[in-house]
């Protein structure tokens, strides 16, 4: 039997939670001496195909075909299947991303596999299964335990370690049976390029209503870059237009994880901690002393953001130079 | 053409998380009930298609997989404009169970065009949607964001990482929605909430299905430690904190 990753890319390059999901499915190999075999979709080279090596992945099945850019999820759940017949697997490890959560379930019902989604640690058993998850939007964590005779998993991007465990790179070429342009048909694509990802971004700093008016955003932008940070906001700061809806982080925005998450402006309400109480470190930048992001935060200055941060830009500036 | 919204019922998002003796449920007590957020919006957005649809989308239904304390929330769909519901009576176990009891609701009644919510916002399962998809060997489309219905054609716009995706996809299939389906869930009039009363409730046993999965015990996330606070004079500080202390920058 097999473990198989399904990893991501985006612009040519691999998703940074595909080598956590590779890490991941190490941790398991190594507990039951099963063999890791990585599944990347897309038009990768072999250069950067090979990083799945280094992580541990001891087979590369590259499906690199034009037809195979629809991102159908019927079509990449039979894909899937097929990859797992041909590898005899019985363990699928995804990134609990969109792209993770659109086939991961699909594929769990058509292989009759148990499903655990939104994973943030490694496995507390490895015989039965058995994981903890994260649920009432990061208020518990619930342990579960897989019944069935295969698993299929969902890990949350930034929650895992990433280890190197280098293996030979041994890569195979695959053109599938099945078609991989499915029912849905895509008209029409409208992405920013460039920018970081801000469900990878291991810093992340963010605004909220209490900056006012998006004609602010120019200090946080510039804190931003100095960090070499994503950048969020609070869900009122979008729904006002005064920033994009790609920002909004919370129960209703994006989950993120980061290393370090700056709050700046925003007062803690439970549905935006929802969002970001994975984060390792929160730092809060509040005027109100008694605002509840004080009680998640593990660093805060009680001031006026207009005041701090432009300070603090300029005390980061003097720690890089 | 008929549209089936997928219905949670769930905790308020502003509920305080507590668990029994054992740590194996939830304290329901005190706790308000209401439609999964991600429902309520696709079930506004439904009831617009409807509206805008010219007649060529006759009804749109919602489904819940829970006992007869869930048929509060499921009134108040019909209360907002859903035109009638199913109950399948049983406890929602787990996504595998739920989305297999809700694919019996749609091959027998003929919907071709099915909303889920990107997850339940207690559970975060982000599940039921697809799986019912696989169920019905349908497409499935996930992280939608804007559903039109221009001249009875589909088209759907789907987030992708740093972007957006317009899809067109013909029916059947099921749709996975998430913020900006709609803006503001629509508030039920006193006239609906009358209504809602005599609409029909259509109430159907499980299906048996394996378990695939069990759940142990909950935990609760380990105590924050108290907040370190900086003088707002003195950012240097924080940079030290971040980089020897934390050792994030
Ligand atoms: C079902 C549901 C889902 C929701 N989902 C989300 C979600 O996903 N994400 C989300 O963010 N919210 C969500 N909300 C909204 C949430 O309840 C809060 O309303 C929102 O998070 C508040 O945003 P905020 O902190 O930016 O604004 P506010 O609560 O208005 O806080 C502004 C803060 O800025 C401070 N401030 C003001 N001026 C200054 C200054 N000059 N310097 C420093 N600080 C200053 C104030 O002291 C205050 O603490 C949801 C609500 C519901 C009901």
């Amino acid at each position: 039997m097999s473990i198989i990753v399904f990893t991501e890319n985006r612009g040519g390059k691999l998703k940074k939670s595909s080598f956590e999901a590779i890490s991941y499915a190490m941790n398991i190999a190594e507990n039951t001496s099963k063999p890791v075999v990585a599944v990347s979709v897309g038009e990768l080279g072999d250069d950067e195909l090979s990083a799945l090596a280094k992580y541990g992945a001891a087979k590369i099945v590259s499906v690199n075909d034009p037809a195979w850019k629809s991102n159908d999820s019927q079509a990449y759940t039979k894909l899937m299947a097929e990859i797992a017949e041909k590898e005899n697997a019985d363990t699928f490890i995804f990134s609990h991303s969109n792209e993770g959560k659109a086939i991961a379930p699909r594929l769990a019902v058509k292989l009759k596999a148990g499903l655990i989604t939104n994973i943030t640690g490694v496995p507390a058993n490895f015989s039965p299964l058995t994981i903890k998850r994260k649920t009432y939007n990061g208020s518990a964590f619930q342990l579960m335990k897989i019944k069935a005779d295969k698993a299929v998993l969902t890990i949350n991007p930034n929650s895992c370690d990433v280890v190197e465990k280098p293996v030979d790179v041994n890569i195979e070429k695959f053109s599938p049976s099945v078609a991989g342009d499915g029912a849905t048909k895509v008209e029409n694509v409208d992405v920013v390029t460039g920018k970081i990802l801000l469900t990878e971004a291991p810093i992340v700093v963010s605004g909220g209503r209490g900056l006012k008016s998006g004609d602010n955003w120019g200090m946080i932008e510039q804190l931003g870059e100095v960090l070499g940070a994503g950048l969020a906001c609070s869900r009122p700061v979008s729904d006002e237009g005064w920033r994009s809806h790609e920002e909004h982080v919370g129960q209703t925005g994006k989950i993120i994880a980061p290393d370090l998450y700056i709050a700046v402006g925003i007062s803690g309400a439970i549905q935006h901690i929802g969002g970001v109480s994975g984060a390792k470190v929160l730092v809060a930048i509040d005027k109100d002393k008694e605002a509840p992001i004080f009680k998640y935060a593990d660093y805060g200055i009680i001031g006026d953001a207009f005041e701090v941060v432009p300070r603090l830009i300029e005390s980061l500036q003097k720690f890089k130079a | 053409m008929k549209i089936l919204v997928c219905l949670g019922n769930v905790p308020d998002t502003t509920t305080k998380i507590r668990f029994d003796g054992e740590m194996k449920n939830l304290a329901t007590e005190g706790v308000q009930w209401v439609i999964n957020p991600w429902d309520e919006l696709a079930l506004t957005r439904a009831l617009e298609i409807k509206e805008g649809s010219g007649g060529k989308i006759e009804k749109v239904s919602v489904v819940n997989v829970g006992k007869a304390d869930a048929e509060p929330t499921i009134r108040k769909a019909l209360a907002i404009g859903a035109d009638d519901a199913y109950r399948i009576d049983a406890d929602p176990s787990d996504a595998y169970f739920i989305a297999a009891q809700i694919a019996e609701v749609v091959k027998n009644n003929n919907f071709e065009i099915i909303f889920a919510g990107k997850e339940s916002s207690d559970f975060n399962g982000s599940a039921v949607g697809s799986m019912l998809a696989e169920f019905l060997d349908i497409p499935s489309v996930s992280a939608v964001s804007a559903f039109d219905f221009p001249d009875g054609k589909v088209v759907l716009k789907r987030d992708i990482d740093g972007g957006k995706e317009t899809i067109g996809i013909d029916t059947p299939f099921v749709t996975i929605v998430q913020k900006g389906i709609s803006i503001n869930p629509r508030i039920p009039a006193m006239r609906g909430i009358m209504m809602a009363r005599t609409k029909p409730i259509n109430v159907s046993q499980p299906v048996a299905v394996d378990t695939l999965v069990e759940y142990e015990t909950f935990e609760l996330p380990e105590a924050k430690a108290e907040c370190k606070m900086v003088d707002p004079e003195n950012t240097d500080a924080l940079v030290d904190l971040l980089h020897n202390e934390a050792k994030v920058i």
